[in-house]
């Protein structure tokens, strides 16, 4: 649905963008994950043709951004990260014009805004004025345009940014909602949203793409070496506990995290495929200690993000 | 077309909404109210010196429908800043503008549909002259056809400004930056002619072809001459060509 191939963006003295390629399947929905200032928002308007890339070509629903920008323009539906309201409107008629502007007309047009409104939970007040509504109404119209000509593929930029938390919640619960029918990308720096909602990643540092893959085999790729985190409970120090984990066949590192009197917590990483839960736990109890932890650590999203963008910048 | 009359709506109402629309009518009715007044008095004093013998013959169309229509002129060099300034620098700075852009309509339906936006409140207010002049038929029977081409030729001129007003809007995201420059350009525009005043050569032959006034000349006499119309749409097509390769520009330098 969409095709991103070797895009850039340059300004005088500064790469926005630099070389990104990507693709979207239909119906999918992508999180555009990246640091404040890393592309994000250049590569998004760079796809709703508000912008041209200075080199390379995207394709939405087949058509070239640069080619057919009228026809891209049909099929995407954009919430910029400010929703472009107008204040002096009303929330129905400002759905009106936006409609009118993406080509409804007549029932159409009605039955549309009258849709969104619902779906959007804007309905209450569809004759309240922009300007009087709360940052969480402002956002969910900015959706409501967004869709209103139900569009393939939408574009929303950092869509819960200064949202208080149930306005967060139900933002992604609307977000959730619509995929599905629509192709979705949205960008944002809230590593949870992305695990929640999106089946892929796109991960951009700098405006280099550092990586896309889906969430979990992302989360898999970057436990090259597998931790375990393992507590024993003992009455003697910590220091011989760890050189006899450390002993254990297929150990690579023994990491001391905690250390009470009578207990200590290591993590514990293995070489590269090695299964060592069951030996830790045997030399543990062979040595007359308690085992009363062995577990696996998963990496969260966000280390895998500071992982990946660390690397970038230390390259 | 369907797009232009979108926009060009949206234009119109965020006029009404707000109290722009009705300042700069207040505005004027009381500016335009003063000077049909003193147009009048005048008219009177003379015709009552004209009754005593002195004078020559007296005309209404001359003495005060046509200093009226000229100072409506001057009047809009001060509101046209106005009701352009906030045309593109308001949505550029809310963001709006984005919102435009990306959707599926070209950049000159945009540029087109505000400067007719603009062009209808001018006319709103324009109107008002009308009332005043109006006035006149009750009481005595001038000429209606230099006051229709000098509608006709308000009208332009204005558009002038508004389609140069509209450019420099485009240009800045601040309205008083926006205002102020229209102002000067319309100030320059409108006085270029003094240059003949003292100087004949080439250059002042051409910056007296651009003044606005010059051409305005003719519409109040109630003469349309074909040159000064050429002059006139020509400006509103070169200002509103202006506006749109400047919309176009803003996305490649981002």
């Amino acid at each position: 649905m969409i095709k991103v191939e070797g895009i850039s963006k340059r300004y005088p003295g500064q790469t926005a963008v630099d070389n990104i390629s990507f693709e979207v399947e239909k119906g999918q929905i992508v999180g555009f994950l990246g640091p404040n200032g890393a592309g994000k928002t250049t590569t998004m308007r760079i796809l709703t043709c508000f912008m041209p890339p200075t080199s390379g070509t995207a394709h939405v629903a087949g058509f070239d951004v640069l080619a057919a920008p009228l026809e891209v323009k049909r099929r995407i539906g954009y919430l910029p990260e400010t929703p472009p309201l107008y204040p002096e409107m009303e929330v129905a008629e400002y759905l009106h014009f936006v409609g009118k502007l993406k080509g409804l007309g007549g029932d159409q047009l009605r039955k549309r805004v009258a849709e969104v409104s619902e779906k959007c939970n804007v309905a209450d007040v569809s004759k309240k004025l922009v300007s009087k509504l709360s940052k969480g109404y402002k956002q969910r119209v900015g959706l409501a345009q967004a869709i209103i000509h139900n569009p393939d593929v939408l574009i929303l930029d950092e869509p819960t940014s200064g949202l208080d938390p149930k306005q967060i919640h139900e933002t992604r619960d609307l977000i959730k909602g619509l995929a599905g029918e629509h192709t979705i990308i949205l960008s944002t720096h809230i590593l949870p949203e992305v695990e929640q909602i999106c089946e892929r990643v796109v991960i951009i540092s700098r405006g280099k793409l550092v990586a896309t893959d889906t969430v979990e085999n992302l989360k898999n790729r970057m436990h090259g070496s597998h931790v375990i985190g393992l507590t024993v409970e003992t009455e003697i120090d910590c220091r011989p506990v760890q050189e006899k984990l450390e002993r254990v066949a297929g150990v690579s590192r023994v990491i001391l995290k905690e250390s009470f009197t009578g207990a200590h917590s290591f993590e514990i990483e293995s070489l590269q495929g090695r299964r060592v839960q069951a030996d830790l736990a045997r030399a543990v109890v062979d040595a007359g200690w308690n085992l009363t932890e062995l577990r696996q650590v998963s990496l969260s999203l966000e280390e895998v993000f500071l992982q990946l963008t660390a690397t970038e910048a230390a390259a | 077309m369907k797009n232009i009359l979108t926009i060009c709506q949206k234009e119109i109402k965020s006029y009404f909404v707000s109290p722009i629309a009705y300042a700069l009518m207040a505005i004027y009715a009381i500016v335009s109210g003063f000077f049909s007044y003193v147009a009048v008095g005048y008219f009177l004093d003379r015709s009552i010196g004209a009754m005593a013998g002195r004078g020559g013959p007296m005309d209404v169309n001359e003495w005060v429908i046509r200093p009226v229509i000229m100072n409506v002129g001057v009047i809009s060099l001060f509101l046209i800043p106005m009701i352009t300034m906030r045309l593109f620098a308001e949505e550029k700075r809310s963001g709006t503008l984005e919102l435009l852009i990306t959707s599926p309509v070209r950049d000159y339906e945009i540029v087109v549909g505000k400067w007719l936006g603009a062009l209808v409140m001018y006319t709103c207010i324009l109107a008002l002259t009308a009332v005043n002049l109006s006035v006149l038929f009750l009481f005595g029977s001038p000429d209606w056809r230099p006051i229709a081409t000098g509608f006709a030729g308000m009208l332009l001129q204005g558009g002038c400004l508004l389609a140069l007003g509209t450019f420099i809007s485009n240009t800045t995201r601040n309205q008083i930056m926006a205002g102020a420059m229209t102002f000067g350009v319309s100030l320059l525009m409108w006085t270029f002619d003094w240059f003949t005043g003292f100087k004949s050569d080439a250059w002042a032959k051409v910056l007296a072809y651009l003044s606005l006034t010059a051409h305005f000349e003719s519409f109040s006499k109630g003469v349309i001459d074909s040159k000064d119309v050429i002059f006139y749409v020509s400006v509103i097509v070169l200002g509103l060509f202006l506006t749109t390769r400047s919309l176009e520009s803003l996305r490649w330098r981002g």
